[in-house]
């Protein structure tokens, strides 16, 4: 039976017909043993029909592991954006973006496809202005409102930055995950494994938070 | 699998234009719920040069799961309904912030709005329409505890507690509704209530009474949360005999009602002893040139299509004020 109904499926089609350019969706992904893992597979491949401009490629976690090396992919279901020709630019969803997190799902995928929102310069510039790695866990529950906004900024993040990964991660798919960050709330933001913030913060934060970092490392070294 | 997909914020044009600081705009709105949208809507097609300032889109409505009692609806979720707001919103080239916090008002003539990240926005005129957001016990715990099992916000968070124990606090609607959702996928839900007896509609308990993982705890109030790292236990004291008890758990939801967001208008307006702020029938407060409207102030009822209509009456009067001033 399809995810999507009749109506579901149309408007996603005109929600996609917003991107400016090719978009490649890679979906890890195992037979056996793994939650959620057929319905994410299912879940890309009816959307990347509902596109041109999508590319959907399926790899096995442990037989494709080449590919699960070079995606940094520790955990399956994952699912992996890449741009028009090919690059990486460090956005993950762990789980199936379902429930809200369609919406997520769907802005990363415009904005990666070339159609983003204008930021003010005075933010672009401390985005660019972040030199060292930074990993962004943004964990979330399907069922809360709010939280696809904190996963659109952490992703709009990485695609203005190279040094700058960001996750989403279904907590109730991972749940040893969400209890080795104690999440008991989402929005959960995890930065570099240390440093947390609840709830949905405005891109201001997110990038105090990465600021901050800077300073205690520096404090430390 | 369900997908509560918002089409309109992909679909629909933004005309939105970042608030400019330098201006004094006829109209400054706080607030980004059913009464400060509903205030855009009609300052904007009433032609006068407005602004509105948004901390998050929504409000209370966004965390809504769902509404059944909004005219033209028999259903809609809260997302949804907001989501139809911010369209009808932004088809006008409204000055638009979000995302910010408001630290404190000033009224010299022109009203001076300042943010959390330090920049001012001027108008000839205020609308205060931030509603308010869920109160807190204000108990040893709750705060170091938020996130860490302590929560606010039942659709968000109740899968986390799959099979786990929790305390839900407050016996009313939004604690009983949090208590059935809960008792969905938690292993026990333990109901903590001041009174003697829930004071949640009817139909709401007899839902709850469904469930056989559920107990009360009358006449009592929370006094501790304790924990170090995630929540460990409630400390309670009953109201009558002063006792105290303990109740072990994993999570603690917060269900106590609604404390008015006006903190930053405290000296400037008159509140009543809950922070409403006090306001006419046309929405005007005591101090001229500024407005309010919504669950912010203290017109009764606080209800979607309520705060909606006193956001139109708090334009149209503003918009009436800037025309006699004139």
């Amino acid at each position: 039976m399809a995810l999507f109904d009749a109506k579901i499926q149309q408007q996603l089609k005109d929600v996609l017909n917003n991107m400016k350019d090719e978009v490649q969706i890679i979906n890890f992904t195992q037979e056996i043993e793994c939650p959620m893992c057929r319905e994410t597979r299912q879940f890309v491949e009816e959307i990347g029909s509902l596109s041109d401009k999508l590319k959907v490629k399926v790899y096995n976690f442990v037989t494709d592991r080449e590919m699960s090396v070079k995606y940094r992919i520790d955990k399956i279901p994952a699912i992996v954006l890449l741009d028009k020709e090919g690059n990486d630019h460090g956005i993950r969803f762990f789980g199936l973006p379902g429930g809200y997190e369609i919406n997520s799902f769907l802005g990363s995928i415009i904005e990666l496809s070339g159609k983003r929102e204008p930021i003010p310069e005075d933010i672009m510039k401390r985005i660019k202005a972040v030199d060292r790695d930074v990993h962004i866990q943004v964990f979330v529950g399907l069922g809360c409102p709010h939280c696809p906004a904190a996963v659109s900024t952490a992703h709009r993040l990485a695609m203005e930055n190279s040094r700058i990964k960001a996750d989403m991660i279904d907590a109730s798919n991972f749940v040893p995950l969400s209890q080795k960050y104690n999440v008991t709330g989402v929005p959960k933001i995890v930065i570099n494994d240390k440093f947390e913030l609840m709830g949905a913060h405005p891109v201001n934060t997110f990038l105090d938070v990465i600021d901050r970092m800077k300073e205690t490392s520096l404090n430390m070294a | 699998m369900d997908f509560n997909l918002s089409t309109i914020s992909f679909l629909s044009e933004k005309n939105f234009r970042p608030v400019d600081p330098e201006k004094v705009y006829d109209v400054v709105i706080i607030g980004g719920g059913p009464a400060g949208l509903t205030a855009a809507v009609y300052c904007m097609r009433k032609g006068v040069d407005t602004a509105v300032i948004v901390n998050h889109i929504g409000g209370q409505v966004a965390e809504t799961s769902s509404i059944e009692n909004y005219m033209g609806y028999r259903y809609v979720n809260g997302v949804e309904l907001v989501e139809k707001f911010r369209e009808q919103v932004q088809q006008f080239s409204i000055g638009y912030d979000e995302g910010n916090a408001v630290e404190t008002i000033e009224d010299d003539g022109i009203k001076r709005v300042m943010l959390t990240d330090g920049r001012i926005m001027k108008g000839k005129t205020l609308i205060i329409a931030s509603g308010k957001s869920w109160r807190k016990l204000g108990v040893p715990g709750e705060q170091r505890l938020t996130g860490k099992g302590v929560a606010y916000c039942t659709i968000c968070d109740a899968p986390l507690f799959a099979g786990k124990k929790v305390v839900v606090v407050g016996g009313g609607n939004s604690g009983i509704e949090a208590a059935i959702d809960l008792a969905a996928v938690a292993r026990e839900v333990v109901v903590v209530q001041l009174l003697e007896k829930l004071t949640a509609d009817k139909i709401l308990q007899d839902k709850l009474s469904g469930f056989n993982n559920v107990s009360f705890i009358f006449s009592s109030i929370v006094k501790e949360i304790t924990g170090d790292e995630k929540v460990k236990s409630v400390v309670l004291e009953n109201t009558g005999s002063h006792e105290i008890s303990e109740v072990s758990t994993d999570g603690v939801f917060v269900e106590i009602g609604l404390d008015p967001n006006s903190g930053f208008a405290k000296g400037v307006v008159e509140m009543n002893k809950y922070g409403e702020i006090v306001v006419d029938s046309a929405c005007r407060t005591g101090r001229d040139g500024i407005f309010a409207a919504g669950d912010v102030t203290t017109v009764p009822f606080k209800q979607i299509i309520i705060a909606g209509g006193e956001g139109a009456k708090a334009a149209l009067s503003a918009c009436e004020y800037l025309i006699n001033k004139e």
